[in-house]
């Protein structure tokens, strides 16, 4: 049995240690040996050893309501109080040591990718900041304290990300992260603060609480729910503001690994997670839509993407909208679950593609080429000879993602689908959920093993390249054969179950639903009993679906029985329509950006021309000629007869009194009698 | 004769020359003089108070308190007339006007 206390002492050595490496990389990491990147390092693996042993404590306890919360006052106003604080429960602890995990592999592996870089100190410091800035989202048991975290994740997020500006490209791409999530922000303050006015507290429990008593109910907590949920589809990168994610590319890879494994992209999904029980059934068909919506249009349009990293990101974004999904649809901890075999699988295939890339790179440096694309699959091709390890570990996570068997996506992708059909079972009306979530679980498969093929095997597409690709050092390649190992089933289903595909295990056991606190919601019971209903249909269905792209992708980029330019010609509209992303970016820039930048340029106009040239220095004018009026009162007026006059009437009056004064003492007597007479005969005559 | 009246009225009369001298005299001692009468028509007030006025005892006690005054106040003034005189060379006080402006 652990006492409360250590887990308030680790969480709070999780929570900042990345912050005091953060701190010290920042400030004196220029002048440290190795630039201070063993800091970084080794706070970042003590809180992976932290969260591990909060880890093994919880699988020690196997108590599934374990929940520890610690609340600090933070301003205190009378009624208006904000508390700080964190709440442990299993959820957090297995996001905890995710968090941890993937930010140590990242440090890890940067070590040697990016070696030598300019800004090498700060990139380590701001990795700190992120992991920081994450793990507070982690443990926040307030909205308040949420929300700050929450920003602090989107400006580490955008440091990171424009961690190259001298590239034009990265600096844009850090600025549409960071504005794109600004507009997803608004609504989730706008959320908090409807919750806030309702309730009257930021704190999770009492929010859940307030919701359950009605003290914010109907087409309002829909709302309100609404927009904290926008805060996740900025954050977690869903239609329509998926646009940053792609973009973030530019940044280092490790960082994108990082990004959308475990800190930015998971931080909306743990927050719908984390506030699913206050979701109206509304809501929540919102978000079964977004998320399902997602999923399926980032997947067509990752199948046509040749950039090996964009391929990634359109599957990242495709991925988390099936977490939306499995949210919306109400079967929530799958959402988790996929969160964290996702984490696992996707980070190995960042790293792998990152290794590819490194490799790419120093070929190309060494055939003094600098036109070439690094990151182009068109210029990779049977890689699998020169980097077995990248080649094996990608493939494993492959296997992941597209929901084979014997790994860990199966399990994770399936509970989803499940839950999704038992949705569409309930609401017929939603069919098309389930269209999405098969469809895009087909086309993941496809497209994620494209990549495999064009990478890793087929021929060489140009030899000189070829010839000078190796293998990344022991430094890379650990985190990768980490992680690969991690997207095993195995891990998700000990020490219960070893049957493959049975998704129970401590997972399942220790993180249980919640039933929803809004009033005539399922409860958690009914969504499991019907999910499992679902379970052997959801498994059969999401086979063939896996089976079906798996086996067209082999015969289109393995075996080249059918030829792809082909039919990207005899698809010709769809096949560019994809390429080019929808054209969203065009689309936003041509009906949202320019209307916006010209009606700013009016703005501008009607402020500097109009408002400034007429309006203040028209003010600026008559405030001129009003006090060269007042001065002219004041010193003719004023000055001259009244201030003045008083002086000189002063000096005739003592002109006149002078002369009364003779010095002789004789005369101020006779006055004084002259007084006292005078005095005397008033008195008197009053008396009388 | 022997009236309350009769008292106030002498020394009403003492007053008046007294500050007649006060007021017309130009020699400094002689308005010291004018002084002292003006101390004794007090005193002549206080006496005739305590002979009928009720003031009693103490009618008494103040006259001897303004006897005791007039003869210190006789003595510092005699002092102050003695300094005019050397540094005026005169005791006729219209030409010691210092005061005026």
């Amino acid at each position: 049995m652990i006492t409360g206390n250590f887990y308030t002492d680790s969480s709070l050595l999780i929570l900042f240690l990345p912050l005091v490496a953060f701190v010290i990389n920042i400030v004196f990491g220029k002048r440290l040996p190795r630039q201070g990147d063993w800091i970084s390092i080794g706070a970042i693996l003590t809180t992976l050893v932290l969260a591990l042993s909060l880890f093994i404590g919880m699988l020690k306890d196997w108590n599934y309501k374990f929940s520890h919360e610690v609340i600090m006052p933070w301003i205190d106003m009378g009624a208006f109080k904000i508390e700080l604080g964190f709440w442990v429960d299993n959820i957090t602890i297995v996001m905890l040591l995710v968090v941890a995990l993937i930010s140590s592999m990242t440090h890890i592996f940067s070590l040697e990718y990016m070696k030598g870089d300019i800004r090498y100190n700060r990139y380590y410091a701001y990795l700190g900041l992120f992991t920081f800035s994450m793990n507070g989202i982690v443990l926040a048991n307030n909205l308040m304290s949420l929300y700050i975290f929450w920003e602090l994740v989107g400006v580490s997020s955008y440091l990171l990300i424009g961690h190259w500006f001298e590239k034009p490209s990265a600096a844009n791409a850090s600025k549409k992260a960071f504005l794109t999530n600004r507009v997803g922000d608004i609504g989730f303050f706008i959320g908090i603060m409807l919750m806030f006015t309702a309730i009257g507290s930021f704190n999770f429990q009492e929010l859940f609480y307030g919701v359950s008593q009605g003290a914010i109910k109907g087409g309002l907590l829909t709302f309100a729910g609404l927009g904290l949920f926008m805060g996740a589809v900025g954050k977690s990168s869903q239609f329509p503001l998926h646009i940053w994610l792609p973009d973030a590319m530019e940044g280092p890879t490790p960082v994108s690994a990082l990004m959308h494994a475990a800190t930015m992209v998971a931080a909306g999904v743990y927050l719908t997670v984390r506030l699913f029980p206050i979701f109206s059934p509304d809501a929540l068909l919102v978000i079964a839509y977004v998320g399902g919506f997602t999923a399926f249009f980032a997947a067509t349009i990752a199948i046509t993407q040749n950039d090996i990293k964009k391929v990634l990101a359109y599957s990242t974004v495709s991925q988390l909208g099936y977490m939306i999904l499995a949210v919306g649809v109400g079967n929530y901890t799958a959402a988790f679950f996929h969160l964290l075999t996702h984490a696992m699988f996707k980070a190995c295939l960042f790293y792998g593609s990152g290794s590819v890339i490194h490799a790419m790179h120093h070929s190309l440096h060494d055939l003094h080429d600098h036109d070439t694309d690094p990151q182009d699959m068109r210029n990779m091709g049977g890689f699998h000879k020169k980097m077995p390890i990248t080649s094996t570990t990608m493939t494993i996570a492959t296997l992941a993602i597209a929901g084979v068997p014997l790994f860990s996506g199966f399990l994770s992708k399936d509970a989803i689908l499940a839950g999704t059909l038992y949705f569409v079972e309930y609401h017929p009306q939603h069919i098309v959920l389930a269209f999405f979530g098969f469809g895009a679980a087909a086309i993941t498969a496809f497209y994620m093993f494209r990549l495999i093929f064009l990478t890793f095997h087929g021929q060489p597409k140009m030899s000189k390249v070829f010839q000078g690709i190796h293998e990344s050092p022991l430094v890379m390649t650990s985190p990768l054969m980490i992680l690969a190992a991690l997207s095993t089933y195995i891990f998700y289903t000990l020490p219960i179950n070893l049957i493959p595909w049975k998704d129970y295990g401590w997972f399942t056991k220790l993180i249980k639903a919640k039933d929803s606190y809004v009033p005539g919601s399922p409860t958690a019971k009914e969504i499991y009993d019907g999910v499992h209903h679902m379970h052997d249909l959801a498994l059969t269905l999401s086979l063939a679906v896996a089976t079906v792209g798996i086996s067209l992708s082999f015969f289109m980029y393995y075996k080249s029985n059918i030829s792809p330019e082909l039919w990207s010609k005899r698809l010709g509209p769809l096949y560019n329509l994809s390429l080019n992303k929808y054209y969203f970016d065009e689309l936003y820039d041509r009906f949202l950006y320019r209307p916006f930048l010209k009606l700013c340029n009016i703005v501008s106009y009607i402020d500097w021309e109009l408002y400034d040239k007429y309006f203040i220095n028209g003010f600026g004018h008559i405030t001129k000629f009003l006090s060269k009026v007042t001065g002219q009162v004041d010193y003719d007026g004023l000055d001259q007869t009244i201030v003045d006059g008083v002086g000189q009437s002063a000096r005739g009056l003592g002109k006149g009194l002078k002369t009364i004064q003779t010095g002789r003492l004789q005369n101020y007597m006779l006055f004084a009698l002259i007084g006292v007479i005078i005095i005397l005969i008033v008195q008197y005559s009053v008396i009388l | 004769m022997d009236s309350l009246a009769n008292y106030l009225l002498i020394s009403a009369i003492l007053f008046s020359l007294g500050l007649f001298g006060v007021v017309t005299r130009r020699n400094g001692v002689a308005v010291l003089m004018s002084v002292e009468l003006i101390l004794n028509a007090a005193n002549v007030n206080f006496l005739a108070f305590a002979r009928f006025g009720g003031m009693n005892i103490s009618g008494h006690v103040y006259a001897l308190f303004v006897i005791v005054l007039a003869a210190a106040e006789a003595a510092v003034a005699l002092a102050i007339i003695i300094n005019i005189f050397n540094n005026f060379r005169t005791i006729n006080i219209d030409d010691v006007s210092e005061l005026r402006q």
